[in-house]
């Protein structure tokens, strides 16, 4: 990524500063009975890392980077993967009282 | 230039990405919207992972000839590490929510922690503030894998017992003070140059070795029930390693996703600390379990059992009932009984309410799925400012596997632990029936005067068992009240 805009010092700051603020200001809007499903979403979101991952990985030019680019993308193709799984589950669950056909007991039954 | 395209390409990709998580997170406000949510934030994944491959065409001169084997190594870890967790991920009980989101936690942070070894390793890191940056996303990233994976053995009942020894607190403080000055070492070294004391590689490894030790130690006096701010807390250090190591490879998706995570995480962590009535520090850094417990007080009024059957005809003839789920229901898998009593007294013409603390579950939030997954319509469930004021009005409150957070001494006893932490008013309700496995204290170790109250009668039993016997009570009464 060398040939990109350089994000160096203060740039940077500001970037970690507005992220922060809009995390805080966009999560304390979800409402509790969320907040599990939410976790796991950011969580998800932190999963972006596979990508910093890749990029290590393809650049690799030693067995010892190629061994640790490879741990890096495995753990977090794993979390981007399992975050959006079960997030994705959780979130099906939740339905209003107009819909109470529909149960969870599909995914009562395939729980062992 | 022909290396432009794939730049613009990527460059495009990662911003796509960072605004779709943003997105996606904020659809998240709503039960309505939040599924779509999700499956947004899922769609900036896949852009910017399947950009990340265009990557290729611009690898520096020495990773050239590696290109094709890294290729496959990388498409090889995409699909086992992936498929394994999406696999896992969709099979995983409710129940187990908690123990798998700190597994997920730590493989970010790991590969968060991975990243920053490469760049150290490879001495790519050059300069002061992204070294110092890259070691500070390092340090971050392992303390969140090892402290991580302690903590799902913890919650998947691996390890059973919050370990503490002698001077726990003196020894954590040495092995950090130790790892920052292993990393002020490496920094010092590298920049004035000079020969280290050890050979490079071996110093990083030494850097690796003391956090991962260090998270271990931090987590594993840490007792079951202060989980759910483990959890948030780890989950905001894997984002804020991600945004460091995002700083470092100079890749802003990575930047902002992991700020904003840390930001989200951090603000889940101080909502569950208030919830618990306790400071982020005091949960970290004290010994819960070593706090004095107090001695059985003197409670007026007594005990008073009652049959299970007769507390669900009692509920049948109600007007309204409020109910206090918390993990005791979760650990009796009385989710689904408690919903099918739920809909035998509605459709008696009972009006039915679920009143959730924050700290129901061990995670935030965890009851609230647990709910929604034995069917429970969101509608029905409450959180605690919105529904503390109904209970005066309610005939029945029904606490079910829940103590400490319906205990009335947080709001008046100054000597109690409890004291001060945000509690859901049962004791104001006209009756109480408390459904529990034997007499004894709650998690705090602290006696209960609700259960001693006028209105109040114990319903002892496995949660599961008793509702059992209150559903065929109230379908005994007759088809009416069992349609």
């Amino acid at each position: 990524m060398e040939s990109q805009i350089e994000i160096t010092g203060f740039v940077a700051l500001y970037i970690f500063m507005l992220a922060a603020f809009a995390g805080w200001v966009i999560i304390g809007h979800v409402p509790a009975i969320l907040h599990t499903p939410l976790m796991s979403g950011s969580n998800f979101v932190h999963g972006i890392v596979v990508v910093g991952g890749l990029f290590a990985l393809l650049n690799a030019s030693s067995t010892t980077e190629q061994a640790i680019g490879f741990f890096a993308v495995l753990l977090g193709a794993g979390n981007a993967a399992g975050g959006y799984a079960v997030t994705e589950r959780m979130l099906a669950m939740f339905q209003t009282s107009g819909q109470q056909t529909r149960h969870a007991k599909p995914h009562h039954a395939k729980k062992a | 230039m022909l290396t432009m395209l794939p730049q613009l390409i990527i460059g495009a990709a990662d911003l796509a990405a960072a605004f779709l998580f943003l997105y996606g997170l904020q659809r998240m406000a709503s039960p309505v919207t939040a599924p779509s949510g999700i499956f947004v934030a899922g769609l900036g994944m896949l852009v910017a992972i399947l950009a990340s491959f265009l990557y290729a065409f611009d690898v520096n001169e020495a990773a050239r000839p590696y290109l094709l084997v890294n290729i496959a190594l990388a498409l090889v870890a995409l699909a086992v590490g992936g498929g394994l967790a999406w696999w896992s991920g969709k099979k995983v009980a409710m129940t187990s929510m908690p123990q798998m989101v700190a597994l997920y936690n730590g493989m970010g942070g790991g590969a968060a922690g991975a990243i920053a070894a490469v760049e150290l390793f490879g001495g790519k890191a050059n300069g002061a503030t992204q070294l110092i940056v890259t070691l500070l996303g390092a340090l971050i990233g392992a303390v969140s894998l090892s402290g991580s994976l302690i903590a799902w053995a913890k919650l998947d009942g691996i390890l059973k017992q919050p370990l503490r020894i002698e001077g726990q607190q003196i020894l954590n403080l040495a092995v950090m003070a130790a790892t920052l000055a292993v990393g002020g070492y490496i920094v010092f070294v590298t920049l004035a140059g000079g020969v280290p004391v050890l050979a490079m590689p071996a110093l990083i490894g030494l850097f690796f070795g003391l956090a991962l030790v260090f998270g271990i130690l931090m987590t594993l006096p840490i007792g079951g029930a202060d989980m759910p701010v483990v959890i948030s807390i780890y989950n905001a250090f894997t984002g804020l390693a991600v945004g460091l190591e995002g700083f470092v490879l100079q890749n802003p998706a990575l930047m902002i996703a992991g700020m904003v995570v840390g930001a989200a995480g951090m603000l889940l962590t101080l909502l569950m600390a208030k919830a618990m009535n306790r400071s982020v520090g005091n949960v970290l850094f004290t010994n819960f379990g070593t706090v004095a417990k107090h001695k059985k007080s003197d409670m007026p009024g007594s005990l008073k059992p009652a049959e299970a059957g007769d507390a669900g005809i009692y509920m049948r003839y109600a007007k309204n009932v409020i109910i206090v789920p918390g993990y005791g229901l979760a650990v009796a898998q009385g989710q689904q009984k408690l919903y099918e009593f739920v809909k035998l007294l509605q459709s008696a013409g009972v009006a039915v309410k679920f009143a959730v603390h924050p700290v129901a579950g061990r995670m935030p939030g965890q009851m609230d799925v647990l709910l929604a997954e034995a069917g429970v319509p969101y509608d029905l469930i409450f959180q605690l400012e919105d529904i503390n004021d109904d209970f005066a009005s309610a005939d029945v409150a029904l606490v079910i596997g829940a103590n400490d957070v319906v205990n009335p001494a947080a709001r008046s006893d100054k000597a109690s632990p409890l004291y001060g932490m945000p509690i859901l008013n049962a004791d104001k309700a006209k009756h109480v029936y408390v459904v529990k496995r034997g007499g004894g204290a709650g998690y705090a170790g602290v006696e209960n005067a609700l259960f001693y109250g006028d209105n109040c009668n114990m319903v002892y039993g496995d949660a599961q068992a008793v509702l059992v016997k209150m559903i065929e009570a109230v379908r005994g009464l007759g088809l009416s009240a069992a349609a």
